[in-house]
């Protein structure tokens, strides 16, 4: 054994004296050949990736590059190569951009100089481009077009797209806020219909939740998307913001009355308080009855569809949302993306055959057809796909009862910073009042440049806020 | 008997703390194998039921991670390959040739090392606007190329060549830059070596920077192309953990095989204390 | 034939540092102090549609960055991540070294290898395994607290458990860097002091406490100003797997700095939120070169 041991142990050291010699520098032959042939395998790929650079650039075509978010990007290729089709001499590039990500690529890609040709734009970010001198103004392009008019739209949503009496987007698909909700269940509590005004809604959420069962929810309202939020405080009647939408109207009497109702849902436990991305699978626990009430747009009524089991077909349905005095205030925001080009780009005439093409009726029908978004064309609606679908008369309802939000460049940042103060109350960390009166003051100071640029304005200063007073 | 327990302990201890180290490497191999869906289930599992080549396939086919893993070995190769030549010359020179203002100007630079990148990260971006570079892979591999550290290995190495060497060379009437390439660089391959290694490390890994230059998901390096799948395909378990197996195995895999020059470099940066 | 070797040498000394010279300098030292000079500004949104609408505003930004809760409570989530991070990370560091290189231990080169291998993995790929590890319900984290009968923890949706979560990956994921240094620490102590301790009749753990601990001092120091500097700019970690959240525990001065400037684009803001962090990471530089001149006296 001991014998072993030692012969072992004398091997070992002869083994790493051996090492340490070949690891002198100007080591011998098939180390220096391994270096240069790793050296080999590093460049290959990089004088492929040129080969591969110097083939692309000599395609003949004009070549679109057309930014599309969230499921639109992915359905939105199949439309766009029947385009191809029929305009043969121009090539689309569709480059899909997450959601959560798509409002800084999209300055980044301004500041930076590389904006796309076309690109869909939520309609509250257009004030913002429009600041920013990104966006090209449509009204030359509108007047020499046969295919695209004012007229053939909502005026609501045609109104989000206009900046300072300029159309700076043409609408792509609307999109408002309804309240999707588990019809079985709620016809177990006793509730046939979604009520109209938020006493009931209350009640009925408490019937709900019984039925459904213990450590069960009514609604879902998670605390990482704004737009719930910002509804409830339009349906209560608050501005949002005042003064010219140069200072935060959060902790005025409108938005506390919306602040006080959504706070008791969660305060009665009808909804989690977690954020969205711990719902590990919100469709499975819609499913599985965790809540029977969620608010959201036209995009899950196709996924819900897709993502529930056959068994549920029937069992769920949507309702236009409850306001705090009766159906009339149930107000919802005017959403949706438009389709605008960018003042940097090369292909704008290119790019305007695209816009048309996609604003086509029948290939927003399709469209819908692909990820369930609402047409913003008018003709549209009426096809009989639309007026024979349920789904479809809902959204109609609802959009009559639609208003924008304030039309500032600021507005994504503000909404975020609405989303942080609910979250905060709705974990329990601070109190409504002074979470509100906090928010007010964060607003007021994003808001600031915005007030100098106006106070010059009226005195004359430099070229004016660019958004709509 | 007695020796034997210390030795045992020992090795457990070690043993468990390379398994602890592993674990998550180990788990991310085998969900990329495993059917859609496995991985997010309770008990989780260790090991795919049918293992699967699915999400990789996808992987090159619907989400064009191929593309972008050719766009992280440009930038890599390309930040090395500068990064070496410029960082070889600056430090040779900086330790063998005498030139007037040599300390002042190191000292300037050693300030370098204590401002953080991000200081001057926004006006960068703006002065790569104003160059045309943003969106482009030359705007990407430019903060390699400013670096510091590397010159700082270099001049270390290459303060132990012996003077006679040179001076021998100079007597003989041999130009500095043929001195430099014919006899410097073949004395500093070890920590050329070294150099290389690092920088394409950092140049493969390099995240915040790609991020804010590169707008084109054409032109995303595989770390900026992975953050942003994580957003869309939060759900999508296996399909991640491919995409994550295909952007740590060059690294793992060069770690390995250049793994001494690599400690080498690591242990070196520690002597200057 | 003297003075033209040396004019020879002083002009190729300085043909050799050029390039490095011009592209530090243009690509660094040039931003950094048009940073320094952005910060005194108002630029953002306008500004970029607008260049006329800059106004020079002297301290304000820093006067609204230190009066901004955000920041506070940025700087309080990065000051945790340093102050227990960081010695965290040195303790297993040191940890792992002596194990590793321990006379007993065999297959030194293999352990640490293995101990080194998360270092060279790319940061995002890892932070999204260790997102589906910390997962409440299917992850592996929870599974094994289970086995031992602790109830499972919401890591990444809690914000107690938030930064503490990220800790511990970042830990995992640099241990083997600096426990590599402190290995070369450990090789270049002397064995006569060991040895002489040993004979003075010093136990193990006198032994590390007297001889060890003292003779690793500067690798201490280095080790410490490094892990520090770096903590300081955490980012990448909270960016891929919590964004910031939850309410905020995890954002860092970094995220605020990249939130502000290329966020909102309120670059004048950013601009001066980093060089807040520069002057931060100074003074705890100095700081620990203090305490370790004070220890040595």
């Amino acid at each position: 054994m001991d014998g072993g041991a030692a012969t072992s142990a004398e091997e070992r050291t002869r083994a790493r004296r051996t090492k340490r010699v070949s690891a002198r520098p100007g080591g011998h032959g098939p180390r220096r050949a391994a270096h240069a042939s790793l050296r080999l395998v590093f460049l290959l790929p990089f004088f492929l990736t040129l080969a591969g650079c110097a083939g692309a650039g000599r395609e003949a075509r004009t070549t679109l590059r057309f930014w599309a978010m969230g499921r639109e990007g992915e359905v939105v290729q199949e439309l766009v190569r029947d385009f191809e089709r029929e305009n043969p001499d121009v090539r689309v590039v569709v480059q899909q951009i997450p959601w959560g990500a798509a409002h800084e690529k999209l300055l980044t890609a301004h500041v930076g100089g590389s904006t796309p040709d076309v690109a869909q734009l939520g309609n509250t970010w257009i004030p913002e481009f429009v600041a920013l001198r990104a966006v090209e103004p449509l009204g030359p392009w509108l007047a020499g077009s046969r295919a695209v008019a004012e007229s053939c739209y909502f005026a609501g949503i045609w109104d989000t797209n206009v900046v300072d009496g300029v159309p700076y987007g043409v609408p792509w698909y609307v999109d408002t806020r309804v309240l999707f909700y588990r019809r079985d269940l709620m016809a177990r509590a006793g509730w046939d219909s979604v009520p109209g005004d938020w006493d009931a809604w209350l009640r009925s959420m408490e019937d709900v939740r019984r039925v459904a069962g213990k450590d069960r929810f009514a609604i879902f309202l998670p605390t990482n998307e704004y737009t719930p939020w910002i509804i409830f405080g339009l349906q209560a009647g608050s501005p949002l913001l005042r003064d010219r939408d140069s200072r935060g109207d959060f902790s005025g009497p409108g938005y506390r009355r919306a602040a006080r109702f959504y706070m008791e849902v969660f305060r009665r436990g009808l909804a989690p308080n977690v954020a969205g991305a711990n719902i590990a699978n919100r469709y499975q626990e819609f499913e599985r009855g965790t809540f029977s009430m969620y608010i959201s747009g036209p995009w899950d009524v196709g996924e819900f569809g897709r993502r529930l089991s056959p068994a549920m077909e029937g069992a769920w349905g949507i309702a236009p949302l409850p306001g705090p005095d009766g159906p009339a205030t149930g107000l919802s925001t005017a959403g949706g993306s438009s389709l605008v080009l960018f003042r940097a780009s090369r292909h704008k005439a290119g790019a305007w055959r695209l816009v048309e093409y996609l604003s086509r009726p029948d290939v927003q029908l399709r469209f819908r057809s692909l990820c369930g978004n609402l047409p913003a064309r008018v003709e549209a609606w009426r096809d009989t796909t639309m007026t024979r679908d349920p789904f479809a008369r809902v959204f109609e309802t609802q959009l009559r009862r639609a208003v924008p939000t304030p039309k500032v460049p600021e507005w994504e940042n503000i909404s975020l910073r609405l989303q942080d103060k609910v979250e905060a109350m709705v974990l329990g960390h601070v109190l409504p009042d002074s979470a509100l009166a906090a928010l007010d003051r964060e607003v007021d100071r994003i808001l600031e440049k915005r007030r100098w640029l106006l106070a010059h304005e009226r005195r004359g200063g430099p070229g004016g806020t660019g958004t709509a007073p | 008997m007695r020796k034997a327990l210390p030795s045992l302990l020992l090795h457990a201890v070690l043993a468990l703390g390379a398994l602890f180290t592993l674990a998550p490497l180990l788990w991310m191999v085998s969900a990329s194998f495993m059917p859609g869906g496995e991985a997010n289930t309770f008990p989780p599992r260790l090991l795919p039921s049918a293992p699967t080549l699915a999400h990789y396939v996808d992987l090159f086919t619907r989400l064009d991670l191929g593309r972008q893993f050719l766009n992280s070995t440009l930038v890599a190769v390309a930040s090395t390959l500068i990064s070496l030549i410029v960082n070889s010359m600056a430090g040779y020179a900086f330790a063998k040739l005498r030139f007037r203002g040599r300390e002042r100007v190191f000292a300037v630079l050693l300030a370098a090392l204590v401002i953080p990148g991000q200081v001057g990260m926004l006006p960068l971006f703006l002065l790569l606007k104003g160059m045309g570079l943003v969106n482009t892979y030359v705007g990407v591999i430019v903060p390699f190329m400013a670096g510091v550290f590397g010159i700082f290995m270099i001049r270390q190495y290459a303060l132990s060549i012996p003077d006679d060497l040179l001076d021998a060379a100079r007597v003989d009437g041999a130009g500095e830059f043929r001195i430099f390439w014919t006899i410097v660089l073949p004395v500093i391959r070890p920590i050329l070596v070294t150099l290389a290694v690092f920088v394409f490390l950092s140049a493969w890994n390099d995240f915040m920077w790609p991020l804010i230059v590169l707008s084109d998901e054409a032109k995303y390096t595989l770390p900026v192309a992975l953050a942003s799948l994580s957003g869309e395909h939060v759900q999508d378990t296996e399909l991640m953990m491919a995409g994550s197996v295909l952007t740590v195995l060059p690294v793992v895999v060069l770690f390995i095989a250049l793994q001494r020059a690599y400690i080498r470099g690591v242990m070196m940066g520690s002597v200057k204390g | 034939m003297r003075g033209s070797v040396e004019r020879r040498q002083h002009r190729a000394g300085w043909a050799f540092v050029t390039p490095a010279l011009v592209l530090i300098g243009v690509f660094f030292f040039v931003p950094v102090l048009a940073g320094l000079f952005l910060s005194f500004t108002d630029f953002d949104i306008y500004a970029i549609g607008r260049p006329e609408t800059v106004r020079f505003v002297g301290l304000a930004n820093y006067a609204r960055a230190l009066s901004n809760s955000l920041f506070w409570q940025a700087l309080g989530n990065t000051l945790f991540f340093v102050l227990v991070g960081g010695p965290l990370s040195v303790v297993t560091s040191l940890v792992a070294a002596l194990l590793v290189s321990s006379k007993l231990t065999r297959f030194q080169g293999l352990f640490r290898s293995i101990f080194f291998m998360p270092v060279v993995t790319t940061l995002v790929a890892v932070a999204i395994v260790w997102r589906y590890l910390y997962q409440p319900q299917y992850g592996l984290l929870n599974w094994l607290l289970g086995a031992v009968g602790i109830g499972p923890v919401d890591w990444l949706g809690d914000a107690r458990w938030a930064m503490p979560a990220i800790i511990l990956m970042t830990v995992w994921k640099n241990f083997g860097y600096n426990m590599l240094i402190f290995v070369a620490g450990l090789q270049s102590i002397p064995e006569e002091l060991n040895e002489a301790a040993e004979l003075d009749g010093a136990g193990g753990w006198a032994r590390f406490v007297h001889v060890t601990l003292p003779s690793l001092g500067p690798t201490f120091l280095f080790v410490g100003v490094m892990t520090m500097l770096g903590n300081f700019q955490l980012f990448a970690e909270p960016y891929v797997m919590t964004q910031g959240g939850p309410l905020k525990a995890t954002t860092t001065v970094v995220m605020l700095m990249y939130d502000e400037g290329f966020r909102w684009w309120r670059m004048g803001m950013g601009a001066a939120i980093a060089f807040v962090l520069f002057v931060i990471m100074l003074l705890g530089t100095m700081l620990q070169l203090r305490l370790q001149r004070e220890r040595r006296t």
